[in-house]
């Protein structure tokens, strides 16, 4: 009797509860996939934009490209204007960022990793890499102006320009260069050491062999980074019409090296690609639209390059 | 080697060679560690030469523009027959395309980052990062040209048919979507660093993977999540190409996204363009354009590192 009294005083109240909990649990797995639904959604924004930016370029300057686009000067008439001298100039500039940016980028993290001691001036350098990659470009543009072209009188040239985006890109290739240094497992440095080598042979023999995938990656985004940039170019005063080509930095008499295109006046895709968007003539639009095409192809393929090299040193380290 | 010395004697050349080797290799040793140092230090020189190139400059300019004046007119035109310098309406620039742009990135990137951190499944993880990570390294130029050509056509179609062909929406909501995989994976690593420990703890106690995420990960990656913001607002008012293609460049005093105006970096790519005389005060005023951008960057660097130290949390 009281069992039962108090079994039919407890089920009504059991059985509410148990519904709120069921119902509790069904909002609380709503809740989860509205959310997974949103975070998808998203995703997919930001990628239909990437995607809409490629399709919005691709329609306007396909049409336009071809080869005469390639090897004609920029000209009044949009139809006759190419890219020879801007994708000339691109790779010059690149050439220069590349000799001096890439072995100063491994060497300071060679130094940050393997060498510095904790003293203030590493606390200096370090505090230093970290605030350089949050500076905008178009300060390094601002700086190069200020140094390259007037302090050092190398004027509004290949030099300056390949200069600036050394030093922009110096922090991308010392941040990726350390992480692969930091991949190479200790015992690896003990064995070369034990064998009797000096620091720098274990540096060179050993380290930068096992971490050159790691190290090529974080250049090759650098220099993808540094042929798209557009803001410190303009600030050291490129020009946006260059009808004639720097000298060829090869020749054909010995030496077969010639300098002189490094204090050439030049321009570079991005900003041949903004002068023309700047235009309010709709065939210099779509003229951009095609060197944009070409701007878009070359740091994509840089990119899917890095990433591939990055997987596969993923895939075959086992150590 | 005490009990035959006669053997060494002839071996001595030998011994003493390898010394002067050594002598020679610790040279090269320390002849490359220095080298190595000197790469190290050009990090430090060139926020040296930063710094003093700007304060120098803009100390040309300051004597021939007053601070007050420079802080309080509301009209900058450098470059009239009758300037005037406020910088003002720079800011007002700056800050307008900033504020558009991060109320897309911030919502848009946290919410990637969780998705990605504790819900997606880990193929759609590994097929959406590099896809994500192409949006960063895009040239902004071409943003520029698909906001000017793509997206301000859009809005003037859709929503806004008053919005002039140069506004501030169109490249704001164009670099909010660029600055989103800034913000999501450095969220994303913030919150992937969160221990497992946590989240077991949570779901034990009946939580949902919603609950988790945002009651355990994200404010246990605050720190982190910060940081990123912190980067992205770095971007926002850095960006130059998108704005000074799409945003008219008229330095206009408005916080308006809907009107044409003019960023402190779209001045300073647009007077450069013009080929101005070394040591002239248009020349210089690029420079004190740029300090004025630096301490703004650095404001709000500092600003979040406060937020950082305030809310780090340390397992």
């Amino acid at each position: 009797m009281d069992s039962t009294m108090s079994r039919a005083s407890s089920t009504p109240s059991r059985a509410p509860q148990l519904q709120d909990m069921r119902a509790l649990i069904a909002s609380g797995k709503r809740k989860q996939v509205m959310f997974a639904a949103l975070g998808l959604l998203c995703t997919t924004i930001a990628l239909l934009t990437l995607m809409a930016a490629f399709l919005d370029l691709l329609i306007d300057g396909l049409p336009r490209l071809s080869l005469d686009f390639l090897t004609n000067f920029p000209s009044r008439r949009a139809t006759e204007a190419g890219v020879l001298s801007a994708w000339v100039g691109s790779a010059l500039v690149m050439l220069v960022t590349m000799f001096a940016g890439v072995p100063l980028g491994i060497g300071a993290a060679v130094y940050l990793e393997e060498y510095a001691k904790k003293n203030w001036i590493t606390d200096i350098i370090e505090i230093n890499v970290t605030n350089l990659a949050g500076v905008p470009s178009i300060v390094y543009g601002l700086l190069a102006l200020g140094l390259f072209v007037y302090q050092f009188g190398f004027g509004q040239s290949v030099l300056s320009a390949g200069l600036t985006l050394a030093l922009l890109i110096l922090p991308i290739v010392i941040v990726a260069t350390r992480e692969a240094l930091r991949a190479v497992p200790g015992h690896m440095r003990e064995a070369a050491y034990a064998l009797g080598a000096t620091r720098w042979q274990m540096i060179s023999g050993h380290l930068l062999p096992y971490s050159a995938g790691g190290i090529m990656t974080g250049v090759i985004i650098g220099m993808a980074r540094a042929i798209g940039e557009t803001a410190p170019i303009i600030t050291i005063g490129a020009l946006t019409f260059i009808a004639f080509l720097p000298s060829s930095p090869i020749t054909s008499t010995p030496p077969f090296l010639n300098f002189d295109w490094l204090l050439a006046e030049f321009t570079v895709l991005p900003i041949q690609m903004f002068n023309w968007v700047s235009r309010p003539d709709k065939a210099f639009q779509l003229n951009a639209a095609a060197a944009g095409v070409i701007l878009l192809v070359m740091t994509l393929a840089m990119n899917a390059c890095a990433i591939y090299i990055r997987y596969q040193v993923r895939k075959k380290i086992k150590w | 080697m005490a009990a035959n010395p006669t053997v060494a004697t002839p071996h001595l050349g030998t011994i003493v060679e390898p010394l002067s080797h050594k002598r020679t290799r610790l040279a090269k040793e320390k002849a490359i560690e220095l080298l190595l140092l000197g790469a190290a230090l050009v990090a430090v020189f060139t926020t040296i030469a930063i710094v003093s190139i700007l304060l120098i400059e803009s100390i040309r300019f300051f004597e021939h523009v007053g601070l007050v004046d420079f802080l309080t007119d509301t009209v900058w035109t450098p470059l009239f027959a009758n300037p005037r310098y406020g910088i003002l309406p720079l800011v007002s620039g700056t800050l307008t395309v900033a504020a558009v742009a991060l109320m897309v990135a911030i919502p848009m990137g946290t919410i990637i980052a969780i998705y990605l951190s504790e819900f997606a499944p880990h193929r759609v993880r590994e097929v959406v990062k590099p896809f994500l990570e192409m949006l960063e390294a895009v040239p902004t130029v071409v943003f520029g040209y698909f906001a000017l050509t793509f997206v301000t056509p859009l809005l003037q179609a859709t929503i806004f048919p008053e919005l002039p062909g140069f506004n501030m929406l169109g490249p704001g909501l164009v670099i909010g979507v660029f600055i989103t995989p800034y913000i999501s994976s450095v969220a994303e690593y913030a919150m992937r660093a969160v221990p497992m420990a946590m989240r077991e703890g949570a779901y034990a106690i009946g939580s949902t993977k919603l609950q988790v995420a945002l009651r355990i990960v994200t404010p246990a990656a605050t720190s982190g999540i910060v940081a990123a913001y912190v980067l992205a607002v770095s971007r926002a008012i850095g960006e130059t190409m998108v704005v000074a293609i799409a945003a008219g460049l008229n330095p206009t005093l408005t916080f308006n996204p809907m009107e044409p105006a003019a960023t402190i970096t779209a001045y300073i790519a647009q007077v450069a363009l013009g080929d101005l005389p070394h040591g002239s005060i248009g020349y210089q005023s690029i420079f004190a354009a740029g300090l004025t951008l630096v301490l703004m960057t650095l404001g709000f660097n500092i600003f979040g590192h406060w937020m950082r130290k305030r809310y780090r949390e340390a397992y």
